[in-house]
């Protein structure tokens, strides 16, 4: 018998050696004469443990990680094709710990499958949305969307519904759908992973969108950082197109919806919808100014709908499962599930999809397990580049779009940066001032030019010239990118910037410096 | 590697030709990738085939990182600089890089072994620090890696 081996295709497994493990496993099996299927997936998102190396057994898929490929002769010795004990066995993929505790809807898939294959994903689900979504009346799936709660994974967190309703709305011919793939925050990595893990998932979830609003042209706006996404996003592509799933003759030639995917050219204020619209027309990423909103005029004028690939991604999964069963999931006006990501200084790194309410101290200090270093960790940015940092006296906050602004912060598009007591929040509120210069499109001056004194402004505190007069310019230019921006890079700066200087000032040499932590 | 292919005005209407129909951005990534850089002659090419002022290319040209002005060399080290890397010791690596190969970011070696370029975030953000090299993703870095990868460019 033909013994399965799965073995991670991510990017951020490839990173890790994920290619050099496959590659011993099937020199090790042919040595040994055993026949094997190398089976490459998308990641569990377990990352601390990648390269995760999945074994079928008749109890189900043992894991093994992380896995080098000089542990590989070893595995082979003891047998780990029964799923024997190992040091790095980490028992039942689906009994570990870290994923037992998770809520994977948007992910259930990713790790499971290989991405690829349009079979694997029609036997664990796929398509049942579209299928279902067939039956209905384009309103009638804009109603379903609006019922389950959904809101903007992006970072927006506006609710979809009232989105495709929009546009559903909007008279013109040409309307479009558009993915927002130019997942730029730093601490995200959900849609790489799910373009990677699950193409045709967010192929379907455009399909959904397509077909309530009336659209026969979709784009996929990824970014060129992920050459690994780009290449499995366009591959799933022609698949869909050659299995009549997308192109001229979808579902027995009742409509016509194709995708095609744009890479982006290294410009994070593309993330920022009007800009990503711009760049798609093949102009500098320029904000536009809204109204009007691209539900009425997007692309190339068109009534468009942007979202985001995990906002897709759960739109199907809503059409699939229903509304109610989502909606029952959540906190407050958050509903259903996030798939909430923890990086930088970690011990357990990784994805974690579950329903909003958890607070930032669970998601840290215990789903996290604290700082990789062994240090405790001091400071969490959440939401990205423009995610206020939180010190550990909110750690109590729930994960909840409104609790995060009424604390001066925003969840964004899921993305959760643990640092250690090392770290010097003068110097991170100065990189947040210094990452807005270089990125500002230059269509606002608050932003264009006010994020280049903000690095001066910081300086100046940092070396204690005149420091209390600097610090209230700081604050005023602060509200004045806060107010005067268009889009959100000028407009969010001032998060980490004013939070580091709030909840740290002793970094900023404005108060005794205090025991840190 | 792959980054050092010289210009050919030839292949470049070919590229432009398959790439036209997806716009400007297509065309320009299409020749970026193809040649290493926007070679000079790439932008009046993209203007006429696009029915835009040269201004206008440029334009665009300029405004991506993408985009370079002049060829990179043999390979291109592109370390993340971002938070999440910066919070496992990014800045320091970062800071190894330009010290072991003499250049700050942006810039080549002059045997043109290596261009070192800062990006931010790889989405590689939970095996931080991270890098690609010559388009491999590279993640849980520490100094001796840096040192490796700079060794095996300049074999």
């Amino acid at each position: 018998m033909k013994r399965r081996i799965f073995v991670p295709r991510d990017a951020g497994a490839i990173a890790v050696g994920a290619d050099r493990a496959a590659a011993a496993i099937a020199e090790a099996a042919k040595r040994a004469t055993i026949e094997i299927e190398v089976v490459r997936t998308g990641s569990r998102g377990l990352y601390w443990l990648e390269p995760l190396v999945e074994v079928q057994t008749p109890n189900g898929r043992v894991a093994y990680g992380p896995i080098k490929p000089e542990d590989v002769p070893g595995l082979f010795a003891c047998g780990f094709l029964d799923g024997a004990r190992h040091a790095r066995a980490q028992g039942n993929t689906d009994s570990i710990p870290s994923l037992r505790r998770q809520t994977r809807l948007t992910f259930a898939r990713c790790g499971v499958t290989n991405p690829l294959s349009l079979d694997d994903y029609c036997a664990y689900g796929g398509y049942k949305g579209l299928t279902r979504a067939l039956t209905l009346a384009p309103q009638k799936i804009v109603d379903e969307v609006a019922r389950s709660g959904l809101r903007g994974r992006g970072g927006a967190g506006f609710p979809t519904g009232i989105k495709w309703r929009t546009t559903a709305e909007a008279k013109g011919e040409n309307k479009y759908i558009v993915c927002n793939a130019d997942e730029g925050d730093s601490g995200t990595f959900a849609d790489r992973m799910l373009m990677e893990g699950d193409p045709f998932l967010l192929i379907e979830g455009m399909t959904i969108a397509a077909l309530a609003v009336g659209a026969s042209k979709g784009v996929i706006y990824c970014r060129s950082e992920y050459p690994h996404a780009i290449a499995t996003m366009r591959a799933a592509i022609t698949t869909a197109r050659e299995a009549n799933l997308l192109g001229a003759r979808v579902a027995d030639a009742t409509f016509a919806f194709d995708i095609d995917l744009i890479a982006g050219a290294g410009s994070y204020v593309c993330g920022e919808e009007t800009a990503l619209l711009e760049s798609v027309e093949g102009k500098r990423g320029q904000v536009r100014a809204k109204p009007p909103l691209p539900a009425h005029a997007g692309l190339f004028g068109k009534p468009t709908v942007v979202n985001n690939v995990l906002t897709f991604a759960a739109a199907a999964w809503i059409m699939a499962e229903g509304a109610d069963e989502y909606n029952a999931l959540g906190y407050g006006r958050s509903r259903g599930t996030m798939p909430i990501q923890l990086a930088g200084n970690l011990k357990h790194p990784g994805l974690f999809e579950t329903p909003f309410g958890i607070t930032l101290g669970e998601l840290i200090d215990d789903v996290g397990g604290g700082a990789a270093s062994g240090r405790p960790v001091r400071a969490v940015q959440a939401g990205g580049p423009l995610g206020g940092y939180f010190p550990r006296s909110l750690f109590d906050t729930p994960y909840d779009y409104e609790a995060f602004t009424k604390r001066d912060g925003l969840i964004g598009h899921g993305g959760l940066v643990a640092f250690d007591n090392t770290v010097d929040m003068a110097k991170q509120a100065r990189f947040a001032m210094e990452f807005c210069a270089l990125e500002s499109c230059g269509k606002c001056t608050p932003c264009r030019i006010g994020s280049v004194r903000g690095v001066e402004v910081i300086d100046r505190i940092v070396k204690g010239e005149n420091r209390e007069a600097n610090v209230t310019l700081l604050k005023d230019l602060c509200e004045t990118l806060k107010w005067g921006s268009l889009c959100a890079l000028g407009g969010f700066t001032p998060y980490p910037v004013m939070s580091a200087l709030t909840h740290f000032p002793q970094d900023f040499g404005l108060a005794p410096e205090l025991a840190k932590v | 590697m792959a980054h050092k292919t010289n210009w050919n005005e030839e292949v470049a209407k070919t590229i432009v030709a398959a790439q036209h129909d997806r716009g400007l951005l297509a065309v320009l990534a299409a020749l970026n990738e193809a040649f290493g850089h926007l070679h000079k002659d790439a932008i009046g090419l993209a203007a006429k085939a696009l029915n835009l002022s040269r201004a206008e290319v440029h334009g665009v040209a300029s405004f991506y990182h993408d985009f370079r002005e002049q060829p990179p060399g043999r390979h291109v080290l592109r370390l993340c600089g971002a938070e999440a890397c910066q919070s496992m010791g990014g800045d320091e690596l970062a800071v190894q890089a330009t010290r072991e190969l003499g250049i700050g970011f942006g810039e080549t070696t002059p045997d043109e072994a290596i261009t070192l370029e800062r990006v931010y975030c790889l989405g590689l953000c939970a095996c931080a620090p991270a890098a690609l090299f010559d388009g491999e993703p590279h993640a849980r870095l520490d100094q001796n890696a840096i040192s490796s990868l700079i060794a095996e460019a300049r074999k």
